[in-house]
């Protein structure tokens, strides 16, 4: 059985946190909810609980940072990525702060709650300021390698977790990592499929049937949105054609990402799945999927459609 | 420096300073340069424990200006200290691919946090004070505020925080010269009692004439002494304060001088200067 990516972290930081006494963390009444009840209990001394107050705890970890802090900011992304924009833009970016924004629940994770609590707007919105990283990471071992990743350099990122447990893409012990590198979960030469987050589950999938039916698609996985790997991209072009899919509105994210890199250095066709720009309907994340064509069957149809 | 005259012909200097800065350069939020002065010469020049020699000591107090577009203050005053070259700030600030930006940037030498966006400075405060008890440091952090800018939500999250923490090692001062861009603070959003508001958030709070410097060498003695609350100082100033067609003039939040303005602020405060000598 597989963990959430957020516990993953969890795990990664209580680790690291036994012997590295600057790692703290920081939640916004959000230690159940973001899987980081065991580290505040283990490490109260390295714990910080600002309240339902999401502006206050991305100054504060900016200003714990700027004190020799590594400061590790959880809060539902939905929160994180659109309430406290301006402290992420001026107390962390902008000051060069060493702090990681965890948005936990992110995407439709929180399903039927409505759009208040969805985060589909987080890779545009923290994505465009100057500075700041994105990372979607797709399961749990690679949530814990960006982790261990992220912990090892001084430079303000933004990782984006969903709320569930997913199943595992990689396999335990082998799991390929190289920061701001894509992953090619599967080579191909009909065409490039590229997602992150919990869409590279579906983009694997949709990559096995297309094989069964001698289509032969790249998978890729693009935990890094930003910096975009445009290696991978490039690569990705030669096949011709490019879907990508990602848990997030078509505006300023994976899909225009990609877009923009391919039209003005590897022109081909690309099409981009993605969320409505609309609130989305009322269900479970996975219907909110299927509604929308986030899923295997769908990515499957579009890539016959495009060949 | 510690006399008290010593620290009153400093601000005068520094006004001087920043006059000269404006007029040359042609921008600036001079009203509120003038009306934090005090506050800000008594602690560069007596209470913080800061130097250009320890730009990077881990032990040193930090400073974090909130009102960000008062940085003509902070700018003369980090020269006079030495953190850069005068002249570069004097005759490039705010010109074409000057580091020396509008609001506090830290690239530039002594400058801790980058502000400019009201509400930001408490709570980066917080987390700095937060650091420093972790650490069990001595260090201590100190924040100026306009009073326009406590309207701003932000800041109470962070006067919250402070308060729950017990952070006696922040001290925060508010730049309490009732005006802001629009008009008076009192009609554009009134503050009411702001000494009570920041006790029931758990502060230790003291009301000083914010520009009498020996009231605000004598509050940041006793903010320094707190045991267990953060302490504000409600420095009651006055906008433009030190040269007098400036005094409590909404209008000079941001305004540049004529020529004949100029010359009468700096006779004006030549003449203090003198007499403080």
């Amino acid at each position: 059985m597989s963990i959430a990516n957020k516990q993953a972290i969890c795990n990664v930081l209580m680790e690291k946190a036994k012997t590295e006494k600057d790692i703290v963390v920081l939640c916004s009444d959000s230690r159940g909810s973001g899987s980081m009840a065991p580290f505040a209990d283990s490490y109260p001394e390295q714990f910080v609980e600002v309240g339902i107050a999401e502006q206050n705890l991305v100054s504060i970890a900016a200003g714990l940072a700027a004190c020799g802090k590594r400061a590790v900011a959880v809060s539902p992304a939905c929160f994180l990525s659109t309430r406290s924009m301006e402290q992420v833009k001026v107390d962390v970016a902008y000051s060069h702060t060493n702090v990681i924004l965890l948005g936990i629940s992110g995407g439709v994770s929180y399903g039927a709650l409505g759009m208040t609590h969805h985060s589909a707007t987080d890779i545009a919105t923290l994505g465009s300021i100057p500075g700041m990283r994105i990372y979607l990471p797709s399961d749990r071992l690679q949530s814990e390698k960006l982790t261990e990743a992220l912990l090892e350099d001084e430079e303000p990122a933004y990782v984006r977790v969903g709320r569930n447990a997913v199943e595992d893409i990689y396999e335990e012990g082998k799991v390929p990592f190289e920061m701001d590198k894509a992953v090619f979960l599967r080579e191909g030469t009909d065409l490039a499929i590229i997602a992150c987050g919990e869409m590279v589950l579906a983009a694997k999938r949709a990559g096995e049937s297309l094989e069964q039916k001698g289509i032969h698609a790249a998978v890729i996985d693009m935990y890094c949105v930003k910096p975009l790997d445009e290696e991978a991209v490039r690569k990705a072009a030669q096949t011709g054609r490019i879907i990508t899919v990602e848990e997030h509105c078509p505006y300023g994210g994976l899909g225009s990402m990609v877009s923009q890199l391919t039209a003005a250095k590897a022109p081909c066709r690309v099409v981009n799945l993605t969320l409505p720009d609309a609130p989305v309907i009322t269900g479970k994340s996975q219907e909110i999927f299927d509604y929308y064509g986030l899923n295997e069957e769908h990515i499957v149809r579009v890539a016959e459609e495009m060949l | 420096m510690n006399a008290i005259r010593d620290l009153e012909r400093k601000a005068c200097e520094i006004r001087m300073d920043v006059v000269r800065l404006v007029y040359t350069t042609g921008c600036g939020h001079i009203g509120g340069d003038m009306s934090e002065m005090e506050a800000m010469v008594a602690l560069y020049y007596k209470h913080l424990n800061c130097s250009p020699e320890k730009e990077k000591d881990p032990d040193r107090d930090r400073f974090i200006l909130s009102k960000g577009h008062a940085v003509e203050t902070l700018y003369c005053i980090l020269a006079d200290r030495g953190y850069f070259d005068r002249e570069e700030l004097m005759s490039t600030y705010s010109r074409c691919r000057s580091r020396f930006i509008g609001h506090p940037n830290n690239k530039i030498p002594g400058v801790e946090m980058n502000s400019g966006s009201l509400g930001h400075g408490l709570p980066m405060a917080v987390g700095m004070a937060l650091a420093g008890k972790m650490d069990r440091k001595d260090y201590r952090i100190y924040t100026v505020m306009g009073d326009g800018e406590l309207a701003e939500g932000s800041v109470w999250e962070g006067a919250m925080a402070a308060g729950h923490y017990k952070l006696d090692n922040l001290c925060a001062i508010v730049d309490r010269n009732r005006l802001q861009i629009s008009g008076t603070t009192e009609e554009v959003m009134s503050h009411g009692n702001l000494e009570e508001r920041f006790m029931a958030f758990g502060w230790n709070v003291l009301s000083v004439p914010g520009n009498h410097m020996a009231a605000m060498d004598g509050a940041l003695t006793v903010a320094g002494q707190s045991a267990g609350k953060p302490t504000v100082i409600i420095a009651n100033t006055v906008k433009g304060c030190g040269v007098s067609f400036m005094e409590d003039n909404a209008a000079w939040h941001h305004r540049v001088f004529s020529r004949e303005q100029y010359e009468q602020a700096m006779a004006e405060l030549q003449d203090r200067r003198a007499r403080l000598l």
